[in-house]
């Protein structure tokens, strides 16, 4: 049905690609214009923010988009095979066979209902490439080779029984069980844990070193493209703007979107300096339903000449192999290193005054979540969420919280502000304890100890005018009253924040995500508070909006000594922004010291498998970095392991181990929770082979 | 080559989607405006006073003098359609606005409060839930002797529960809200939270049912007075109407005609909510 691939014919080359929605207000042009091409074994990485374009094409290419979104123009070859010709029968006997895909969570990807081996082996028998016997053999075979430990017993599972990841090996397996020529990949890792990300992305490149796959990868993060594809296009506003292998573009971006892009996040292997503001660029992408005449990233550069705003700029060759679609680059001129504004010299370290009292201290404390009971008569199970948690955060400080999902941070986050009542423990606020204390006896404290939430989509409330949410705490406190002096204060805090004060007459939903972060931090300012927790106030946004708010963070904390309790997953942003750094693991504290300290020399070993498993934007020292990628997931919170938590994943795990290992204070300021602090080095590797043979446990 | 494939089926003009997005609608709401507009206008349009007894003049088929006949005691049943569908749709709106009214507040301190409190406010609820609404509110109706409030009463007692029941699910999912947990950190008080926060938030499926449940409601209390226990004759209503034609085979207008009306006033109410349903719910507006 296929026809043998020749050499000279790349797996897929698209030209001049054009997808446009169909809209009540007029024609969106999702993609405009792109063109690549993918040789056959080839890696190739499309990059953006949201909005750029980059599903939309991925979508094009499997010819899988529905009303009102129409391709409008230019062309597809799939080994040599115009995809935009073909009839639906064609196309479903290409995808799944031919052309594989998947797509970002793993959480709807599979049918609930179906047990996996069929699922798996459905369209390697109905492509006609395997009678239903050699099918199942060959979905075994191939769940071991995604790292899934017997196989056997996994394919007679149903797809709630597996984890994320598990579920994202899954969809790997289906998607090489008719051995393609090309894989599709849109956003793989997106929802997936640090560690579990690392594994997958092993696992792409794997792929395609052993049966030379060539890989379409589509993400917003450089770093995860950078872990998997010699190539990378970067995407804005619908079009390519930048094409070159990605070591190039990571080291000397020759578009200044691109520029932005590599430098807006921090870099978990470069050294800190004093500043800590990242490159952000303001502004937003334009509006698709009226793009600027002239190049669509002009307004927001901060390179362009007369030139760019006029004369819309060609995809040209700037150097051998390298495309760029700039004027200021394409007349030679070379983009600035950062280094000038986000990374100073190493050693140039902040300094920190001593506080005399921690303005919050935490001892002891546990949060456990009773479950409902399954049947009258069954025991109660519960959720150890929490599980003896120490802390002490100075005034003025930063202290960062990382983990895993399921360590326990966001619970431990709502425990300290008191949305949550800890099950046992104390806090210590300033010196007034509020474990236990009723809701009416915290309120006169809670001016001073606020909360930036996650989903700046969900933290506001959609009915209430931004006015009116900022102006709220300061009523029901007492502060002020409604009107003129409340539109004044509000008015203040908008432009603290960096935004427009004639906006508080407007509701969230006319705002973009970053701005709505913006609300949600000027809203916890409002009550001028000593302490912000902050539970990963930046892993919904774009990276540039990502830099935008953290700089927005540091300068808040310098205007006003702000203390902030820092909860993400994202380590190199822990690294930049945080003071102390605190590892969590089943709701227990494995390590706590210096962010440097810790960054330079983890004690506990978790702390060097979450290190290690950060995707690095820089080809060059990915290769030259060890990686550890640890195997398995997090066990289940219902029973806790008995000794060290780590224990079941560990890669120097030993019976001395069964015994619960405690947080102990190896040199001033450095706690670690292990027997075997700082043993863990990957570079004496006989440490990972005992990881693999105890490799994961069907969930 | 390429411009074959790329054959779509055509988008459907503004007009199309418009009448496939709200045509339903706004029949039902047409519908519904319609009878509003009766009920107020009633004395002003009927052309006869509705309790007018003329006994030489019963059972007269529709005609000119009487467009919907007589009925048994001679009065004109257009008269008393018309005045009918005041008692109808009075009802029918204050059992459900009270009721609904009554159930959310219940359902909302149940989903805020959780603990005991909700455990008890559920209860009870389930415990109205236990008997069948009709008969149980036939048998309060009968307790508190016939009239129009006190049937309204009695269907009150069974209406409530499943505005309670839905409210408390909806008050559930916004408690979750990182808005919520905000409003909390700030230090407002619970009242403010359950009634500037999570109320605003979870009432848009409210007003669905709501919608939905007047034309409910108009049955219930037709069907009450049927069996005779919603008015005090000689009041003209719909399920009274029927009642009283309901052996009069050969006078078929005398219990059809308020059937009719019964009818287009409940599917009427039923578009709508519909609508509203489909109109609130993204996932359809995006279609």
């Amino acid at each position: 049905m296929t026809a043998p691939p020749v050499l000279e014919v790349p797996v897929l080359e698209v030209q001049d690609l054009r997808t446009v929605f169909l809209t009540d207000a007029g024609p969106v042009r999702a993609v405009d214009g792109v063109s690549f091409r993918l040789g056959a074994g080839e890696t190739l990485g499309i990059v953006g923010e949201s909005g750029s374009g980059k599903s939309v094409t991925a979508l094009s290419l499997l010819r899988l988009l529905e009303e009102p979104a129409r391709i409008v123009g230019g062309q597809m070859r799939f080994q040599g095979r115009d995809l935009l010709a073909m009839r639906p029968e064609e196309l479903q006997a290409l995808r799944g066979d031919r052309m594989a895909m998947v797509f970002q969570d793993p959480m709807t990807g599979l049918n609930p209902v179906i047990r996996i081996l069929r699922q798996l082996t459905e369209h390697m028998v109905s492509h006609g490439h395997h009678t239903p016997a050699a099918a199942k053999h060959r979905a075994i075979t191939l769940l071991g080779r995604m790292g899934i430990t017997t196989p056997e017993r996994t394919v007679t599972g149903f797809p709630h029984e597996f984890s994320g990841g598990m579920r994202q090996r899954v969809m790997l397996a289906m998607g090489f069980a008719n051995d393609p020529a090309l894989l599709v990949a849109d956003e793989p890792t997106t929802a997936l844990d640090v560690t579990i990300q690392a594994q997958i992305l092993d696992l792409l490149r794997g792929l395609n070193r052993d049966f030379g796959t060539a890989i379409l990868l589509i993400s917003h993060d450089l770093g995860v493209i950078g872990s998997v594809c010699a190539r990378v296009a970067v995407m804005y506003a619908g079009e390519v703007v930048e094409e070159a292998a990605t070591e190039a573009v990571l080291a000397d971006p020759r578009h200044p979107y691109a520029w932005a892009l590599v430098n807006a996040v921090p870099r978990i292997d470069q050294p800190l300096g004093a500043e800590r503001r990242l490159t952000s660029i303001e502004g937003a992408p334009p509006d698709a339903l009226d793009l600027p005449t002239g190049c669509r990233f002009a307004p927001r550069c901060p390179f362009r000449i007369a030139r760019c705003e006029t004369q819309h700029p060609p995809l040209a060759e700037v150097a051998p192999g390298r495309l760029a679609r700039c004027w200021v680059t394409q007349a030679g001129a070379v983009l600035p290193k950062p280094g000038g504004t986000g990374f100073a010299e190493p050693g140039a370290e902040r300094v920190r005054p001593e506080a005399a009292a921690p303005l919050l201290s935490v001892r002891g404390l546990v949060k456990h979540f009773p479950l409902p009971r399954e049947t009258l008569f069954s025991p109660r199970r519960v959720v150890h969420a929490v599980n003896g948690v120490d802390l002490e955060v100075a005034r003025g400080e930063t202290l960062g919280i990382v983990g895993e999902s399921g360590c326990g941070k966001s619970t431990l986050a709502r425990l300290i502000t008191r949305i949550h009542t800890p099950t046992a423990g104390s806090i210590r606020f300033d010196g007034q304890e509020i474990a236990g204390a009723s809701a009416a006896a915290i309120r006169p404290l809670r001016r001073r100890m606020q909360m930036v939430f996650q989903d700046p989509y969900a933290s506001l409330n959609p009915r209430m005018r931004i006015g009116d949410t900022l102006a709220e705490p300061l009523v029901a406190h007492g502060l002020l009253r409604r009107g003129a002096e409340a539109r004044e204060r509000v008015a203040e805090l908008l432009s603290t924040v960096g935004l427009n004060p004639a906006w508080a007459a407007r509701f969230p939903h006319e705002f973009s995500g970053g701005q709505r972060q913006r609300i949600s931090i000027a809203r916890a300012l409002a009550l001028q508070p000593d302490l912000v927790v902050a539970d990963e106030p930046i892993s919904a946004l774009d990276v540039n909006i990502q830099a935008q708010i953290l700089n927005l963070m540091l300068n808040l904390q310098e205007r006003f000594g702000l203390t902030y309790l820092f909860i993400a997953h994202d380590l190199a942003v822990v690294r930049h922004l945080c003071d102390r750094v605190m590892v969590l693991y089943l709701g227990q504290v494995m390590e706590s010291a210096r962010s440097a300290d810790l960054f330079a020399r983890p004690l506990h070993p978790y702390t060097r498998v979450l290190i290690s498993a950060v995707p690095v934007p820089d080809v060059g020292a990915q290769r030259g970095r060890q990686r550890v990628v640890l195997q398995g997931e997090p066990p289940g919170t219902l029973v806790l392991p008995t000794g060290c938590p780590f224990r079941s994943r560990c890669p120097i795990a030993r019976p001395v181990c069964e015994t619960p290992p405690p947080l102990a204070e190896h040199t001033p300021g450095r706690w670690a929770a292990c027997h075997f602090p700082g043993e863990f080095d990957p570079g004496s590797s006989q440490a990972l082979p005992s990881a693999q043979a105890r490799a994961e446990s069907p969930a | 080559m390429s411009g074959a494939g790329l054959a779509l089926p055509a988008v459907p003009t503004r007009g199309q989607r418009a009448w496939r997005r709200y045509g339903l609608a706004g029949i039902g709401a047409a519908i519904v405006l319609g009878w509003l507009l009766v009920a107020l206008l009633a004395p002003w349009i009927a052309p006869y006073d509705p309790d007018f007894v003329d006994v030489a003049n019963r059972l007269r088929p529709p005609s000119a003098a009487h467009l919907l006949g007589t009925d048994a005691l001679g009065r004109d049943c257009f008269s008393r359609l018309l005045w009918g569908s005041r008692v109808s749709l009075l009802a029918g709106f204050a059992v459900v606005l009270l009721g609904a009214l009554f159930g959310t507040l219940v359902g909302m301190v149940a989903a805020y409060a959780r603990g005991w409190v909700d455990e008890a406010l559920m209860r009870l609820t389930d415990l109205v839930l236990c008997f069948p609404p009709i008969i149980l509110a036939l048998a309060i109706a009968a307790a508190l002797g016939i009239g129009t409030t006190n049937t309204v009463i009695a269907m009150l007692v069974v209406w409530w529960p499943k505005f309670a029941r839905l409210s408390r699910a909806l008050a559930l999912v916004q408690r979750g809200q990182e808005y919520v947990e905000a409003a909390v950190v700030l230090g407002l008080r619970p009242a403010r939270i359950l009634g500037r926060h999570i109320a605003p938030n979870a009432v848009g499926p409210l007003v669905v049912l709501v919608t939905l449940d007047v034309g409910n409601a108009i049955i219930t209390f037709a069907g009450l007075s049927f069996l005779g226990l919603g008015v005090v004759p000689p009041t003209a209503e719909w399920g009274a109407m029927v009642a009283e034609g309901r052996e009069l085979v050969e006078q078929w207008w005398v219990a059809t005609f308020p059937g009719l009306a019964i009818l287009t006033v409940v599917l009427g109410f039923n578009f709508l909510g519909d609508g509203l349903r489909d109109w609130l719910d993204p996932k359809a507006r995006s279609r």
